[in-house]
């Protein structure tokens, strides 16, 4: 393996590793905020028991989405310093902006929250939540606005004598399409993921007997988080749809690649939901697939053209074979990987819809106060949330390996990005360091969560906290 | 002023308000096993910096993020060039962060007692090791015609480079126990005064032998005068905490630590990175910059939104000014 290789699985495996607890941060952050809400409004006991309940979750999982980040910032400079001299201009902005808008948000208001129970008014208390989420929200704008970047550069100009990308028009970076369309997909699919962890872990010690004084507790919660997942899921389809357009447009080899499609369908080319065939796609031995549907997703008619990848690739080698009058070229192939790309897509899909759809069903089982007790309903609870979960890592596994070879669309090869100055040994003590660690962290965070999921929502100590009586003398409300 | 001055001024700012901030917090974490003697007294001495730790923190990422944005080139060759540091930086970083969250989740006291570890260890490596890199900033490292680094690990521990880490060191756990005598009641207080006392005039010592190296190598006129301050900040503070002043002893330490940074990058300017190679290769604030495009607009970003960073971080210590003690903590 040389560093290249190193580095992206490095940047891969800390990548996806970061996005696990990012959208349940996200989402979590945004229902935490309305469960207090609505137990300032209605003065029911019953919402301050599950805020509690899931503003521990939340910090559970916030600590790893924030440890995880700190690597994210800096493993730009490190493996890929090449790519940061060349981009530096467009993209350090997002992400300096990040910081200073969205990282400052989050980790000041949330220590506020955390440990203001005690020191601040209700209202004050819980706007810090709805605070610390609009935070969640500036981060994942500005940080999908540069990925976007990379995906379809705009609003820039090469400079032949600096050899670099530079930015001069900064609206157009923020309101690139690709990141018109990323952004709600990606921010619903958290809004999914939240909701499902709602269902799965109030849906779980609502069958529990243990729990049982808690069943109407549990059963909002459920519901709750059903209709949020599924109103959300609704829209993940709807946005995903406009991305494929999108995509077609700006990358149309990712699209030829997440099919598999080597020759150019004039019209009406089919989807295809399951092929097996030789690795390389070129064969195929079985196919289940839906007529049309492939152009409708591409161009938004039934019988649209979709390009293949023989056709894409001549026209590729046509644009960039020759060197553009930069030093990043490639003279090779411009084809991603097509089997990770194929199955990527069809499993971000396949389990992120399911997920969705199961939110349909566990709203059905517990109308009108039924209690579904069969084992498969726990079963059903388990899988919901971690399909999500796998819709969102394959979406960005599709979305980074369906953009090969390039790290930036059209300007940048990802073997030119890495860092010139950075050897093979240091490259693996970071990749082994930083995944031991990381699988460590997740070890002991799902044993956390079990733990703090198992305990059930917090009995309420009377009379309850909250309201800012302000005696000094008072133990902490919340004390590490 | 030029815009790349106005840069290098921002991020100057961002590193102080870092060391300045999360120099008390590496402190407090680094004097857990010193001054607490047992799991209440930690949980004290933790509660101090619940709260703000993780803000405090976020200035380094400004400061990482800001200077890809206005500077792409040192940031490439800096956080390239100091791989393996930076990477232990990063994995100290990693278990601190997620030892105050999950520390408190368990009640055994062998859960604790890593957490604990975690925390120490976490706390100071990052404040031996800014020390080491800045001190080797201020020095210059080998760099190439084409801006990249060209030593190794073992070029940054010269002598030089490891007397900045003990700076930082020494600097990091007198602001820390400064920042405990005026945050916490009891006992505890007491000893984090006696503690910050006995380490204040070796502090003083190796601070001052530092500083006089950073002016003779790269000093000029400002930077003596601000170093000369940065001093005075220190033996203010030690006089203040003897006259029992507990806050004005921690504005002294915070200014002497915002003040001596600053001295740094005043010697440091117009360069950012200096190569020990050949002058011609040092990066300066005109090679490494990014256009005046792009920090046109960051200036604005900067302008718009720092004021309100400053004001709710500031309005945040004064929600959480109380002196913690131990009856605070429940059981
Ligand atoms: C769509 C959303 C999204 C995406 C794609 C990313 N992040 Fe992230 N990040 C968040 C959304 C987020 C968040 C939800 O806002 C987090 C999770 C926990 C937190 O504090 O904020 C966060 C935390 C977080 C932190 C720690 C902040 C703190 O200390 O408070 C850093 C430094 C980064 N991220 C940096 C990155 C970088 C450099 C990424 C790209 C490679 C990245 N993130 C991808
Ligand atoms: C929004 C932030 C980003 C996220 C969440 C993200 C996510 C991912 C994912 C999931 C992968 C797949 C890893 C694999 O299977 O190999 C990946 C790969 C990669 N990404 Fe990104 N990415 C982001 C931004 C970036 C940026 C800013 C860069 C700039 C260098 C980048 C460069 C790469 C590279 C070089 C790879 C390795 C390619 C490969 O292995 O095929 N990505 N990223
Ligand atoms: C009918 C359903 C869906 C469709 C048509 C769809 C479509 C797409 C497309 C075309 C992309 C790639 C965009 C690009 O590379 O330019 C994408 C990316 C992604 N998808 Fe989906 N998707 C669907 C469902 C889901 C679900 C259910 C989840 C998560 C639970 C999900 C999470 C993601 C993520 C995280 C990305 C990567 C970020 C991005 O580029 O937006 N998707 N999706």
């Amino acid at each position: 393996m040389d560093v290249v290789d190193i580095a992206r699985l490095q940047f891969g495996a800390t990548t996806v590793f970061h996005f696990l607890f990012v959208p349940l941060t996200i989402g979590l952050t945004a229902l935490v905020a309305w469960l207090e809400t609505r137990w300032i409004r209605t003065g029911n006991p019953e919402y301050l028991r599950l805020t509690k309940l899931f503003g521990k979750l939340l910090l559970i999982n916030f600590a790893i989405g924030v440890v995880t980040g700190i690597v994210q910032e800096f493993q730009f400079g490190m493996n890929w310093s090449d790519y940061s001299r060349f981009v530096g201009d467009v993209f350090g902005a997002p992400l300096a902006i990040e910081g200073l808008l969205a990282f400052f948000l989050e980790s000041t208001f949330l220590g506020l929250w955390i440990f203001g129970w005690d020191r601040l008014p209700r209202g004050v208390h819980v706007a810090c939540m709805w605070i610390v989420h609009v935070g969640t929200l500036f981060s994942s704008y500005f940080i999908l606005a540069a990925n976007s970047w990379m995906q379809h550069p705009v609003g820039y100009e090469f400079n032949p004598t600096t050899g670099r990308a530079e930015l001069n028009d900064f609206g157009a970076v923020l309101l690139n399409k690709v990141q018109l369309v990323t952004f709600p997909h990606v921010v619903l699919a958290a809004y999914l993921t939240a909701g499902l962890a709602v269902v799965a872990v109030s849906g779980w010690l609502y069958v529990r007997r243990d729990h049982r004084a808690d069943r109407p507790l549990h059963l909002r919660a459920v519901r709750l988080g059903a209709v949020v997942a599924l109103v959300a899921g609704l829209g993940v389809a709807v946005t995903g749809d406009l991305q494929g357009k999108v995509m077609t447009e700006v990358q149309p080899m990712k699209m030829a690649a997440a099919e598999g499609l080597y020759e150019t369908a004039e019209s009406c080319a089919p989807f295809s939901v399951l092929t097996l065939g030789t690795p390389d796609g070129r064969e195929e031995k079985f196919a289940l697939t839906v007529p049309c549907l492939l152009s409708f997703l591409g161009t938004g008619s039934f019988d649209g053209e979709v390009r293949g990848i023989n056709d894409l690739r001549e026209e590729y080698r046509a644009t960039y074979g020759q060197d553009p009058g930069a030093t990043y070229y490639t003279p090779e192939e411009y084809v991603p990987v097509i089997p990770v790309t194929y199955w990527s897509f069809r499993l971000m899909m396949g389990f992120g819809m399911a997920a969705a759809a199961g939110a349909g069903l566990v709203l059905w089982l517990t109308r009108r106060g039924r209690t579904p007790t069969s084992p498969w309903f726990r079963r059903l609870l388990i899988f919901l949330p971690l399909g999500a979960l796998a819709g969102n890592s394959f979406g960005w596994i599709f979305t980074e390996m369906g953009r090969q070879p390039w790290a930036v669309f059209g300007l940048m090869t990802t073997d030119r990005a890495v860092s010139p100055g950075v050897s093979v040994t240091e490259a693996t003590i970071s990749l082994l360091s930083l995944t031991a660690i990381y699988a460590a962290l997740a070890v002991v965070e799902v044993g956390l969560i079990l733990r703090a999921v198992r305990a059930g929502a917090p009995a309420l100590p009377e009379p309850g906290p909250g309201g800012g009586s302000r005696d000094d003398d008072a133990p902490l409300a919340f004390a590490y | 002023m030029e815009l790349t001055t106005v840069w290098f001024a921002l991020i100057a700012v961002l590193w102080i308000g870092y060391f300045a901030l999360e120099g008390f917090d590496f402190g407090v974490g680094m004097l857990l096993p010193v001054l607490a003697r047992d799991d209440r007294e930690r949980r004290v001495m933790i509660n101090t910096i619940g709260p703000v730790w993780d803000g405090n923190e976020v200035w380094l990422l400004v400061a990482g993020g800001a200077t890809f944005a206005a500077f792409p080139e040192w940031y490439a060759t800096l956080f390239s060039g100091f791989y393996l540091p930076l990477l232990l930086i990063l994995l100290a970083l990693i278990v601190r962060g997620v030892a105050f969250e999950y520390r408190h989740q368990r009640p055994e006291a062998t859960w604790h007692g890593w957490w604990d570890r975690a925390i120490i260890i976490g706390s100071l490596v990052p404040a031996v090791l800014w020390g080491v890199a800045f001190a080797n900033i201020v020095r210059g490292v080998p760099i190439d015609a084409d801006l990249e680094y060209t030593g190794g690990l073992l070029t940054l521990l010269n002598p030089v480079g490891l007397l900045g880490g003990l700076t930082t060191l020494l600097l990091f756990l007198t602001h820390g126990a400064v920042f405990l005598a005026l945050k916490t009641d009891g006992e505890i207080r007491h000893r984090a005064r006696a503690l910050a006392l006995r380490l204040g005039s070796g502090t003083a010592v190796v601070a001052v032998a530092f500083l006089l190296w950073a002016q003779l190598h790269t000093g000029t006129g400002a930077s003596a005068v601000v170093f000369a301050l940065a001093a005075c900040g220190l033996l203010a503070a030690l006089v203040a905490l003897a006259a029992g002043r507990e806050g004005w002893a921690f504005t002294g330490t915070f200014v002497a630590i915002a003040l001596a940074v600053a001295g740094l990058f005043l010697g440091l300017f117009p360069d950012v990175m200096p190569s020990s190679t050949d002058a011609a290769f040092s990066l300066t604030t005109t090679n490494a910059a990014a256009t005046p495009y792009t920090l046109g607009i960051m200036t604005w970003v900067a302008v718009l939104v720092t004021p309100f960073v400053i004001g709710y971080q500031a309005w945040s210590y004064w929600i959480f000014r109380q002196r913690i003690s131990v009856h605070h903590i429940p059981v």
